[in-house]
């Protein structure tokens, strides 16, 4: 794999081999070291134009435990926000001889654009792109469902039958839609629930089921109900009318958690605004599996820095456009 | 005296073929020519077309040099076929005085390579609060007849009222670029199913359509002329179609890029296809398309808009919007409507050149190529073919979305003011050029 910049390139095969490997990544967290020697002397820089605390640390964390060197490089306070521009930034990491570029930027396209930019010859992670994707999120999503459902003997699965419903704020989010892809090659059907003002124009030639009413979506008995965070700056842009209107309408509280069936399970790709979009019940029941996903988040993250590292070719990923042809 | 030049076995717009004789800056003689010259132009195979006349042209000049200057953008449009274009107002200083606009018209004298008609703005700055001097420029020696605020829509209805009542009291014409600007806050491309998938926020076809039809209302209401640019949705080419079912006196252009180009070329994030108005759908591709055809749409007009590289060369999001296309406009033509079987010749010298002089009130182009015509015209090849690249651009930008294409045609000469400007595919330098004007212009006023 050379670089990881959407879900929706990702075929299936291509997929559940990222998440084997993540599977035996798993394993590291539960030794004693913590740490495998799988990529040293190599050189990882996490580039964040936006703030996010938590996907930066995952991704450090991940690459520390292969024994990546790791640097931070935050847009904020640097030159970055003087008006560099992401040429010259990336010029510079590749003088510094970054091998890996993980980056996480408030423009959709960002890493596309830096992966082909020929700026910088690093493999290229996207950490977050604007309102586009954050494929790594959407394959913990997937990794979460997959070992609650199958234990340890989820190798070698996809999702298939598996109803997952996405609820909130779908207009600008990116989870939502390297989720969509990437559940949806995996098996998994996928239901989407908003207000109107927050789905996108087009989104019923998505592969997916759209509906409004929360309610009527949970009565459906999913296996997986997955809340999406609103951001406080859509209130103030007339999507809906105030906080407490979305929270009775599209908020999981604790009498609709009372309706889910014994093994569903609830999702949240954190962080959340607890009694907005989310109970405190709800974010904190046994079916919630917001920590499960975070502690995945640090397998995935391994095993898309090894793989992309490490040049392997996965089963059924296709020849990069800009990779030499092999004579 | 200006040099004597003849055109020989050009084919014109209309199927007949001849010899053009050019003296003293007018069309002598066509047909068979005997009278001695200065200069031979061999042009069997090629087809002749009256001088184009570009209404929508972005100079930069003065404020954006780094960008394009009169010189360069007037050196871009001889080499496309061009011998006139109209300077958008949004310059810095904006064309919102006499002054102004008197400066960009003689720098393009002194430029000569082609006629430069400023456009006057609208409003002072483009700031759509209060009409600027339209009278001024009106009355100024650039006797200024086109305005707009272009790049930003007078989006106020009642300050778009009074200017389309102002203007109309000396035949001018707001040209509205036409764009409600709540409904494109932080716009990037076409609204749809991509642009939902791209994670890029949409421009809706309706923030362009609602404008055209308030407007075109406008128009009726107070009995003024209108012209809407750069148009590029079908629901757009319906509006101005029902408008003019209604007598409304409103023109329309469309872009060589709206003709040829679709949205799908945005899933690259690739800043180059990066445009105010976006590019659109097939469907709408095949209904500007049609509008030309049919007449809804008067005229083709280049929005030609040369950014430096460092605009472009970065994501999406922070590139800057527009594309170079005078070089390549008369290629993309061919390709898109005149290949494709849906203008022939004679409609293209209507669109890019008659027409156009008439919304912009420019003497002279009437009657095209003809005896006693001013002698403004372009000698193309249709036949020929090229992968566009930067050595075919020659202004300063190089944000062109047609580099590494192939494109049909090439101008092989083009004549302005009865002198050469483009000879044997290259451009004449600029020496020799503003020799000529300075003769040109000594005719006049001595």
């Amino acid at each position: 794999m050379r670089h990881l910049l959407s879900t929706r390139d990702l075929g299936r095969d291509e997929t559940i081999a990222i998440l084997d490997v993540a599977e035996d990544m798993a394993g590291v967290a539960d030794r004693e070291v913590k740490k495998l020697p799988a990529l040293r002397g190599k050189t990882v820089v996490n580039l964040f134009f936006e703030d996010s605390t938590r996907t930066r640390i995952s991704f450090e964390a991940a690459a520390k435990r292969l024994s990546a060197d790791v640097i931070n490089f935050s847009a904020k306070g640097s030159s970055v926000s003087k008006g560099e521009s992401l040429k010259d930034t990336a010029q510079t990491l590749a003088a510094i001889g970054a091998d890996a570029v993980v980056i996480r930027h408030h423009s959709s396209g960002a890493p596309l654009v830096l992966a082909e930019s020929g700026w910088i010859d690093a493999a290229v992670v996207n950490a977050g792109d604007g309102t586009h994707e954050h494929p790594t999120q959407a394959l913990l999503d997937a990794f979460t469902i997959r070992r609650r459902l199958h234990g340890r003997a989820a190798r070698g699965k996809g999702l298939d039958g598996v109803a997952v419903t996405i609820v909130g704020d779908i207009l600008h989010s990116r989870v939502a839609r390297s989720n969509v892809w990437l559940l949806t090659t995996l098996g998994a059907s996928v239901t989407l629930i908003a207000p109107a003002t927050l789905l996108p124009i087009g989104v019923r030639e998505w592969p997916v089921t759209v509906g409004y009413d929360l309610d009527d979506a949970l009565a459906a008995k999913p296996d997986v109900v997955m809340m999406l965070r609103i951001q406080s700056e859509r209130m103030h842009a007339a999507f809906f009318p105030n906080a407490r209107e979305y929270s009775r309408q599209w908020g999981l509280d604790d009498e609709r958690l009372a309706t889910l069936g014994a093994d569903s399970i609830v999702m949240h790709p954190g962080p959340m605004n607890r009694g907005l979009e989310i109970s405190a019940g709800a974010a904190d029941s046994a079916k919630s599996t917001v920590l499960e996903q975070v502690a995945n988040g640090v397998s995935v993250r391994m095993a898309v820095l090894y793989l992309v590292l490490s040049g392997t070719r996965l089963a059924g990923e296709r020849p990069a456009t800009n990779e030499r042809t092999a004579s | 005296m200006t040099e004597t030049i003849i055109v020989r076995s050009a084919r014109l717009s209309d199927g007949t073929s001849g010899d053009i004789l050019v003296r003293d800056g007018v069309i002598a003689e066509l047909g068979t020519v005997s009278s001695p010259a200065d200069r031979v132009i061999d042009a069997d195979g090629l087809l002749a077309l009256p001088g184009l006349i570009d209404l929508h042209t972005h100079l930069r000049e003065p404020g954006f040099e780094q960008s394009e200057t009169v010189l360069t953008g007037s050196r871009a449009a001889a080499i496309g076929g061009f011998t006139v274009v109209h300077a958008m107002a949004n310059t810095s200083p904006v064309s919102d005085t006499a002054g102004v606009v008197e400066q960009v018209q003689s720098l393009g004298d002194a430029a000569g390579y082609v006629t430069v008609r400023p456009i006057g703005a609208v409003t002072v700055g483009l700031e759509g609060k209060q009409l600027s001097e339209i009278g001024a420029m009106a009355n100024s020696r650039a006797r200024v007849r086109v305005f707009s605020d272009d790049g930003k829509c007078v989006s106020d209805a009642l300050l778009m009222r009074r200017a389309l009542e102002y203007v109309a009291t000396f035949g001018g014409v707001i040209a509205q670029h036409a764009q409600e600007p709540r409904l494109t806050e932080g716009a990037q491309m076409n609204e749809g199913a991509l642009s939902g998938q791209l994670g890029l926020a949409g421009w809706p076809a309706v923030a362009e359509e609602a404008i055209i039809a308030r407007d075109v209302l406008l128009a009726q209401h107070v009995g003024a002329r209108l012209h809407v640019c750069h148009l590029s949705t079908a629901g757009s080419v319906e509006v101005v179609r029902w408008a003019k079912a209604r007598g409304i006196d409103v023109t329309a252009e469309v872009t060589p890029h709206h003709l040829l180009l679709t949205e799908q070329l945005a899933s690259s994030y690739d800043s180059r296809y990066k445009v105010n108005p976006p590019l659109r759908r097939d469907e709408d591709v095949r209904a500007v398309r049609e509008g030309l055809a049919d007449g809804t749409i008067d005229i083709i007009a280049t929005d030609h808009a040369p950014h430096p590289v460092e605009s472009k060369e970065c994501e999406w999001e922070a590139a800057a919007f527009g594309m170079v296309g005078l070089e390549s406009a008369l290629s993309v033509v061919q390709t898109s409507v005149v290949d494709t079987g849906m203008l022939d010749w004679a409609d293209i010298a209507r669109v890019f050149s008659r027409v156009p002089a008439q919304i912009g009130q420019l003497a002279g182009y009437d009657r095209g190529i003809a005896v006693g015509a001013p002698a403004e015209f372009t000698l193309y090849d249709p036949k020929a073919s090229r992968v566009f690249d930067t050595s075919h651009l020659h202004g300063k930008g190089i944000n062109s979305p047609y580099l590494s294409t192939t494109l049909p045609g090439r101008v092989i000469a083009t004549i302005h003011g009865g002198y050469a400007t483009v000879l044997d595919g290259e451009l004449v330098d600029a020496e020799t050029i503003s020799r000529h004007s300075a003769v040109q212009s000594g005719a006049h006023h001595g």
